[in-house]
């Protein structure tokens, strides 16, 4: 993998309608902005958690959906141009001797900038692994919470936990390579789509997919390398499925990762910050949205685009020293209106 | 009313809870740590609860809406719901339930 550092103003640790709004408040102030984001798109909660449900509660528009709220801010900043690392876990932070920041991901990406702003939210979506002993020793060998490639599954007994889209989906998509499918789910019902469902009962029916109404027991194997997954069911009681590798699929939860390791404060996996900058207890690391605390914090879409845009006029002064901080409205500045795109 | 919710270590709190609210709500308030991420949309499976056999018909069943989030539920059992969509009524004064793992870690 090479490695490329990029540079830029901020770096945004999170891509949802609080990150996403920073990069207009930032940018209106003429700062450039990163965003890394665990999940392949932006919108946080909103496209990962209630993409089609309903959002009453953001000023002057009575009713949007998670995704149209998503995708009108990504509309909104078009202009400005952000850069976009999905799929990327923020990791590391280290401080540089100019003063700036350089942060790595997971995947090798280097960012430096003068300013961090975490609007994470809950954290960073990772799978939700099923609690079964001996589960982490098989991890990567054996089990496996995404597929990357098919390929690597051909002529293997897999079993498939779960009974969502994406098990149905890959239970769909690996039938054909693999040696076998067997498909685990806790009831003969499923929140996939109907045409996957039909799908896969076609294929049970033929014999060539197994399906269990059942829950996971737990996995046998040495230690290395698993030998099979043991699941039970309410009316046939334990039962041993020979396999080489289990595929739960139990959507995701959040988990604030490796961003406690940054020397922040923390106060139950909240940062806690001041209500004049959002600044953490690190100077030119600043928190907003649902992941920082203060007294009187409601975690509301709202509040936190007003974190964001005074987040932003402290953001400024810290990568603009010496500079001459502009008040202006979008509505009159003509400044503004330039980096808008509208004039 | 109380509610009695008891976490992964078997502690049980007794909870004050209000009629109208959610049964997620009043252990959010209460002071138990529960996930809740969707906050109460519908829209995950971390405010997963085991309502105790002896509540289970005064709690009536899962809406279909519930019972699709719960395939993403772990340890399914047949007292599992989701605590946000338990509204609380007169008649659930002295609800137990115990918290899922799925609702904590």
């Amino acid at each position: 993998m090479t490695t490329e550092t990029h540079e830029t103003d901020a770096i945004i640790i999170g891509a949802g309608p609080c990150g996403l709004f920073a990069v207009f408040e930032l940018g209106l102030l003429g700062l450039k902005t990163h965003l890394v984001d665990i999940l392949d798109r932006s919108g946080g909660q909103c496209a990962e958690l209630y993409p089609e449900k309903p959002i009453y509660d953001i000023p002057a528009i009575p009713m949007c959906t998670g995704q149209e709220l998503t995708d009108r801010l990504m509309e909104q900043i078009k202009a400005f141009d952000p850069v976009f690392h999905f799929q990327e876990m923020a990791e590391g932070l280290t401080k540089l001797d100019d003063g700036r920041w350089e942060l790595t991901t997971d995947q090798d990406t280097k960012i430096v900038a003068h300013v961090i702003v975490i609007a994470a939210g809950g954290g960073s979506f990772v799978p939700k692994k099923p609690h079964l002993d001996g589960l982490a020793d098989y991890e990567d060998t054996s089990v496996f919470y995404a597929v990357r490639k098919i390929d690597a599954f051909a002529g293997k007994r897999i079993v498939i936990a779960g009974g969502g889209d994406s098990a149905l989906d890959w239970a769909l998509n690996l039938q054909p390579v693999a040696a076998k499918v067997t498909l685990v789910h806790h009831r003969d019902g499923f929140r996939a789509a109907p045409a996957s469902v039909d799908a896969m009962h076609a294929l049970v029916d033929a014999g060539k997919m197994d399906f269990k109404i059942a829950q996971l027991g737990g996995v046998i194997g040495d230690g290395t390398k698993m030998k099979s997954v043991h699941i039970k069911s309410k009316t046939d009681g334990k039962s041993e499925i020979p396999a080489d590798a289990l595929l739960p699929f139990f959507g995701l939860t959040m988990k604030l990762g490796p961003i406690a390791n940054f020397g922040l404060n923390l106060n139950e996996n909240l940062i806690p910050v001041d209500t004049e900058k959002f600044e953490t207890s690190i100077p030119s690391i600043f928190a907003i949205g649902d992941i920082n605390t203060y007294p009187g914090k409601l975690k509301l879409i709202l509040s936190g685009f007003h974190e964001a845009a005074l987040m932003s006029q402290a953001a400024f002064l810290v990568c603009r020293p010496g500079e001459r901080l502009r008040f202006q409205y979008t509505t009159s500045s003509s400044d503004l209106q330039k980096k808008l795109g509208v004039r | 009313m109380k509610v009695h919710v008891t976490d992964l270590e078997g502690k049980t709190k007794e909870i004050e809870g209000t009629i109208g609210w959610t049964l997620m709500e009043v252990i959010r308030d209460g002071g138990v740590a529960i996930k809740a991420e969707c906050g109460g949309a519908c829209a995950c499976a971390t405010c997963h609860v085991y309502v105790s056999d002896e509540w289970m018909e005064q709690t009536g069943e899962r809406t279909e809406e519930e019972e699709d989030m719960i395939d993403l539920a772990l340890d399914v059992q047949d007292g599992s719901r989701l605590a946000c969509q338990i509204e609380l009524t007169e008649a659930l004064d002295g609800l137990k339930v115990s918290l899922a793992r799925d609702a904590v870690l």
